[in-house]
């Protein structure tokens, strides 16, 4: 985990089932300022691959999935606009 | 509620009026052991020989390549597992794209759990199999089998089988395509060594797959044997299902350039429409190296489930990758293969005859259904 920037903020989306952590991402990005990094924690399969997509998507960048050591990742999203 | 839309051609197409035909016809003609030798048992036998030189004709294979089996999942696994065997001596490794059917990679690990080894190799965004990738994986030493489908089931995308069939060619490794989603859709791609298909897909009825091994393929069945299909698909055959598949192949062939055309037509406006229509949508695949009648899109912010369940309220019946829609919850392998959004999935697959104005009354009804799943999920 060298490397990584230290998330402006952290959303806690354990436990919850996709679409709910993208929700969450798309709500609150805009809560950080540019460049800044949003750090969503989820452990549904679905949000592995969803997080990164929204990214494409939305033109944010995906930074990296780290995964934690109680389940689950951390996925690290800078916000580009 | 008014009539109900067929979407879910993927899935299974509805029996072909001239199947249903031939069933009730073979049923009556065709019900005797075909492996006997009095009156009854010659006529079975030679419907089953008749419907095997037809059925063989229309995927371009030889009738003493072709065999039936109970359904495309069995056709599949004895036909990589068969060849995996008679290839042992070769190597136990095994090729596939990661976006083949879940009865390839089922089989894939059963090879496994016997010992072998198995990798997958990855796509492009559209679902597309990366070929030089491919090329390089059945170049190594000790590959036993290489897999891939002619198109996706999902996302209907089609697979460079020709070419990926010109690699194996060069490094004497056999091909096995699943010709599951375009058999009596599209012509079948050269260069397979063994194909699998489905009856139910093109309009036959449930229960008969079909697995062809090319003549010069190293095969050796796994499963016990006995003296029926060439000593490939042990067990009695189903003759009137057979006559009947056989029956729907050479309908929906006659009619595959017209009626393709035209349901690939309506699938480019649903590909244009949505996203024009439905704000945050991805629509997913090949946009023109497809199967005629597949298209998929995914919804930004919306549960899968939910959405299904309202077009199906709305009238109409589609398909999901989506976790929430899957027993295991796990979203589609296809759509995380691909990187693409698995959450708010649909997969519409158009039948025979489907209309343009089913078509038109879903595209009417999509937007509001999207809209007011994500106003109670509270997404502005």
């Amino acid at each position: 985990m060298t490397d990584v920037t230290q998330p402006a903020l952290t959303i806690d989306a354990l436990g919850k089932k996709c679409p709910i952590p993208i929700i969450m991402l798309a709500e609150q990005i805009n809560f950080v300022p540019l460049n800044a990094v949003v750090a969503v924690l989820a452990d549904d399969p679905a949000a592995y691959t969803d997080v990164p997509a929204w990214c494409r998507l939305k033109s944010h960048r995906h930074v990296g999935s780290y995964e934690l050591p109680e389940g689950g990742w951390a996925i690290h999203v800078r916000r580009n606009y | 509620m008014g009539p109900v839309a067929y979407f879910d051609a993927a899935s299974t197409e509805p029996l072909h009026p001239q199947a249903r035909e031939a069933l009730l016809t073979a049923i009556d003609a065709g019900w005797a052991d075909p492996a006997r030798l009095y009156n009854q048992a010659r006529r079975a036998h030679l419907l089953l020989e008749q419907a095997r030189a037809e059925v063989a004709e229309a995927l371009g294979a030889r009738p003493d390549e072709v065999v039936f089996a109970s359904s495309g999942t069995q056709a599949v696994h004895l036909g990589m597992l068969g060849t995996l065997h008679g290839r042992r001596r070769a190597g136990r490794h095994l090729v596939a794209s990661a976006v083949e059917h879940s009865s390839v990679l089922h089989a894939a690990q059963a090879h496994e759990r016997d010992g072998g080894t198995a990798e997958t190799v990855g796509v492009s965004l559209t679902g597309r199999v990366d070929l030089d990738a491919f090329t390089a994986a059945v170049a190594r030493e000790g590959v036993a089998l290489a897999c891939l489908q002619t198109a996706n089931h999902e996302v209907g995308t089609l697979q460079p089988v020709e070419e990926a069939a010109e690699a194996c060619r060069r490094h004497g490794v056999p091909l096995f395509v699943d010709a599951a989603q375009t058999a009596g859709r599209l012509p079948v791609p050269a260069g397979w060594s063994v194909l699998a298909a489905s009856a139910h897909k093109w309009g036959g009825p449930a229960g008969v797959g079909v697995l062809a091994v090319r003549k010069g393929t190293r095969f050796r069945s796994f499963v016990p044997e006995d003296e029926r299909e060439r000593r490939r698909v042990p067990g009695f055959e189903n003759v009137p299902a057979v006559v009947a598949a056989a029956a729907a192949l050479k309908a929906v062939r006659a009619e595959a350039e017209a009626e393709g055309a035209r349901l690939s037509a309506l699938v480019d406006r649903i590909r244009e429409t949505v996203p024009k229509i439905v704000p945050d949508v991805e629509v997913i695949g090949e946009p023109v190296e497809r199967a005629p009648h597949i298209v998929t899109f995914s919804c930004l912010y919306v549960d899968g489930e939910a959405l299904l369940t309202e077009l199906d309220r709305a009238g109409f019946a589609v398909s999901s990758g989506s976790s929430c829609t899957a027993s295991t919850l796990r979203p589609s392998h296809v759509l995380e293969a691909m990187g693409v959004l698995t959450h708010g999935n649909v997969r519409v697959s158009l039948p025979r005859g489907a209309s343009a104005a089913e078509v038109d009354r879903f595209l009417a009804v999509l937007p509001d259904v999207v809209r007011r799943i994500r106003k109670d999920a509270g997404v502005a």
